[in-house]
């Protein structure tokens, strides 16, 4: 089995974010949504390592860190907000909550 | 700072009693103004006895003081600088002298006002006082306007006195506005002046153009020195009641009696002739002008003089004497008698602040009412202030040796000499017409027997202020002549009257006609040796001396034939002034509507502005156009807020497929360039 290239990182972390993203479009919960962004950001740090180690270079590895310091706070303020839209409506269907517009 | 002192003081006075004046009793805030005044007067004695002792320095006698530098922007350098010399000692001992006695004479004249009313009055007073002193004491144009402008504010402030009537509000406005008229002309020619001249000092410029020869007599050959002083005697017309802006002054009568005494006696009028006076080599170079000053002024002193004698209202008849009374000081200044023209400023100030006082005297005593024909027989009731009044009304009628008779006589003698015949002629009919309303005034007020206000069919609206004491203001009621303050004005204005024409003798009758002497280098520019015009008066007095005596006795006569007339149709025959009202009831109503001059602009200017600001400016530009662009604005906005906000759905999956788009989108722009 030959060593993995740069290329399969990247192909792996398109196929991870691909499936994040689809994720966000077809499920019908705000949790597993969360769950799929959770999934893109670490499609994004997968990239951010691999090109890394690829040019040999420091840079990407320390913007990972923040990336995931910055996505547990988010998943912190993300579920705080599922936890009370889900008591004012009592479903978690993205659906239910349209009404912030016009 | 002896000089700053003398209108520092008075706006002191005005400080304390604005800021304070609601604390203090009528006594303290009366008295302070009072001294303020007393005070300024004082300093001005001692500054002219400083003047007179000086030696002159090239022909010039003036002390002068800079306070401080007020602009400095490129050329235009304007120091806050006041300058004492002849014409200007004459006028502050005038305005501080003849002020407080009116300041004297208001502590009486006011005191049923409240406090807070009376502090306010005695404010204004002072102000005013100080803006006229900084007008006559400033050395330059922009230091006499800001008491030109001064004195406009505060005319608004005590005509206006009494706000809470309409007349007097309006009256406030229209004396306000139509000063504007003028004054917007004075500052046209102050430009002007800069422009030619580069300075604005009265004697930088006496001496600039003192080097250039004399305009042409035409209006063809004008230069700006002719345009100028036309745009600066706009400017005297508008503050000194000249045809065609005297309008205002009638008007000023809705003001207390002692503020129309302040402002057409000591102060306000009297500002235009001063400036123009104060600018005697700049106006002697626009002979063109000087015409124009002469007729206008003779114009006015025969239209104010016909008004007069029809008019009811005792201050009414004053004030159109006042008019006409300026006519002739325009007269004097029109035909280059710079002095007499100073001259009769000078002594009208003295009968006409005591008629004025004296009038305010008989309104006091009669609660108020103003209308001549509810009066009558008032002399044997108010003795004091009829022999005060007597003693005006002879002086300004000029019968000799009144102070009115010299000035008067000068300046027609000036008139004649000068070449003007018609209108010295004119002048002796508008003298005519002086004497015999001032005396139908007085034997309409003084003699007879009284005519009860009832019987004065419903004019008798207690009309200005209800000057009400308590004790019964009925027609048989015991009436009481002025009190103390206002009787020691009374007598000191009836002494000046009768003496302060002495000054002026002229040559024929064997006096010395000191002031002309005094004021003489006021009208030079300063080293300037040529005295041509000054040596050729002098002249034209020694041999014209008789003729002199006789135009002098004919306008004595005039006087006389005047006052005559008077005593016949209101004294000997009380019917037949009514009769010859009937027979010439065209003229007699147009008189009586004062030539129906207001009721011209009304029609003139005050209508057309009002159409179009109404129709082209408040329906077409304002709402029309502001607020059409404002509103329109908004409309659009909302048009396209309509459609955009249909995009926002709500739904946080359209959002996040419609960002998704966006990133493919551009990803794919850089991907496939």
């Amino acid at each position: 089995m030959p060593d993995p290239t740069l290329n399969s990182y990247l192909m792996l972390s398109a196929v991870l974010f691909a499936i994040g993203t689809a994720g966000i479009f077809l499920r019908r919960n705000l949790i597993t949504i969360l769950l799929s962004i959770e999934i893109m950001l670490n499609a994004v740090n997968l990239t951010f390592v691999a090109v890394d180690r690829y040019l040999g270079a420091t840079d990407g590895q320390i913007i990972v860190f923040f990336v995931m310091t910055v996505a547990a706070a988010e998943a912190a303020v993300g579920l705080a907000l599922v936890i009370a839209l889900f008591r004012h409506k009592a479903t978690l269907s993205p659906d239910a909550f349209t009404t912030l517009k016009w | 700072m002896k000089l700053a002192l003398i209108p520092l003081l008075p706006f002191l006075g005005f400080l304390i009693n604005a800021v304070a004046g609601r604390r203090l009793s009528k006594s303290v805030s009366g008295g302070l103004a009072t001294a303020a005044m007393g005070l300024s007067f004082g300093v001005s004695a001692a500054v002219v006895w400083e003047l007179l002792r000086l030696e002159p320095v090239g022909g010039v006698r003036a002390i002068e003081e800079t306070v401080f530098t007020w602009l400095s922007s490129g050329t235009l350098e304007v120091p806050l600088a006041f300058r004492v010399d002849p014409l200007a000692a004459v006028m502050i001992l005038v305005v501080t002298g003849i002020g407080t006695l009116i300041h004297l004479y208001s502590t009486a004249y006011m005191h049923d006002e409240s406090d807070g009313e009376y502090a306010r009055y005695f404010s204004y007073l002072n102000l005013f006082a100080a803006f006229m002193l900084v007008l006559v004491l400033g050395a330059s144009f922009p230091v006499l306007f800001i008491g030109w402008e001064g004195v406009g504010l505060c005319s608004y402030l005590l005509i206006g006195f009494w706000f809470t009537k309409t007349s007097a509000a309006d009256a406030g406005k229209k004396a306000f506005i139509v000063n504007r008229i003028g004054d917007f002309g004075f500052v046209l020619g102050m430009l002007a002046l800069f422009w030619a001249f580069g300075t604005l000092d009265f004697q930088g410029i006496a001496a600039a153009v003192a080097n250039r020869p004399a305009d042409a007599a035409s209006i063809a050959g004008a230069t700006v020195i002719t345009g100028a002083t036309l745009l600066l005697f706009l400017g005297a017309a508008g503050k000194s009641a000249q045809i065609p802006l005297f309008v205002w002054l009638p008007d000023a009568m809705e003001g207390p009696t002692p503020v129309s005494a302040l402002i057409h006696a000591a102060t306000m009028v009297t500002a235009g002739v001063y400036m123009i006076a104060r600018n005697a080599v700049l106006f002697s170079h626009a002979p063109f002008t000087l015409e124009v000053v002469a007729i206008i002024g003779v114009a006015t002193a025969l239209m104010a003089g016909t008004i007069g004698l029809v008019q009811n209202d005792i201050k009414r008849v004053l004030a159109y004497s006042t008019v006409s009374q300026l006519g002739y000081m325009f007269l004097a200044l029109g035909v280059g008698a710079f002095a007499g023209g100073i001259f009769h400023l000078y002594t009208h100030a003295f009968f006409k602040a005591l008629l004025f006082l004296g009038s305010g005297a008989v309104i006091h005593a009669l609660h108020g009412e103003q209308d001549l024909r509810n009066m009558g027989g008032l002399r044997k009731e108010l003795p004091l202030t009829y022999r005060a009044f007597l003693i005006g009304t002879i002086a300004i009628a000029g019968l000799p040796p009144l102070a009115g008779f010299f000035s008067k006589d000068e300046i027609l003698w000036k008139a004649f000499s000068s070449g003007h015949t018609i209108l010295w002629g004119l002048g002796v009919v508008a003298a005519f017409l002086t004497a015999f309303y001032m005396f139908r005034l007085l034997y309409m007020a003084f003699f007879g027997e009284r005519r009860s206000a009832a019987a004065g069919e419903g004019h008798h609206a207690p009309t200005a202020h209800a000057l009400d004491q308590g004790h019964g203001g009925g027609s048989g009621a015991h009436l009481h002549d002025a009190p103390p303050a206002m009787a020691i004005a009374l007598v000191v204005l009836a002494i000046g009257s009768v003496v302060a024409g002495f000054v002026g003798v002229p040559h024929a009758l064997g006096g010395h006609n000191q002031i002309e002497g005094f004021l003489a280098p006021s009208f030079r520019a300063v080293g300037s040796a040529a005295e041509a015009t000054e040596g050729a008066a002098a002249a034209g007095g020694e041999h014209g001396a008789s003729t002199e005596l006789a135009l002098m006795l004919l306008s004595v006569l005039v006087a006389a034939a005047g006052i005559g007339l008077a005593t016949f149709a209101y004294l000997r025959k009380p019917g037949v002034a009514g009769q010859w009202a009937e027979r010439f009831s065209g003229a007699y109503r147009l008189l009586l509507n004062k030539y129906y001059v207001d009721e011209i602009y009304d029609a003139v200017v005050v209508q057309p502005i009002k159409r179009l600001s109404t129709r082209l400016l408040w329906r077409g530009v304002d709402a029309g156009l502001i607020d059409g662009t404002v509103n329109g604005v908004g409309l659009v906005v909302r048009g396209w807020s309509a459609v955009l906000r249909r995009l926002q759905t709500g739904s946080m999956r359209a959002y996040a497929m419609s960002t998704f788009l966006g990133v493919v989108v551009i990803v794919g722009y850089y991907l496939w360039r």
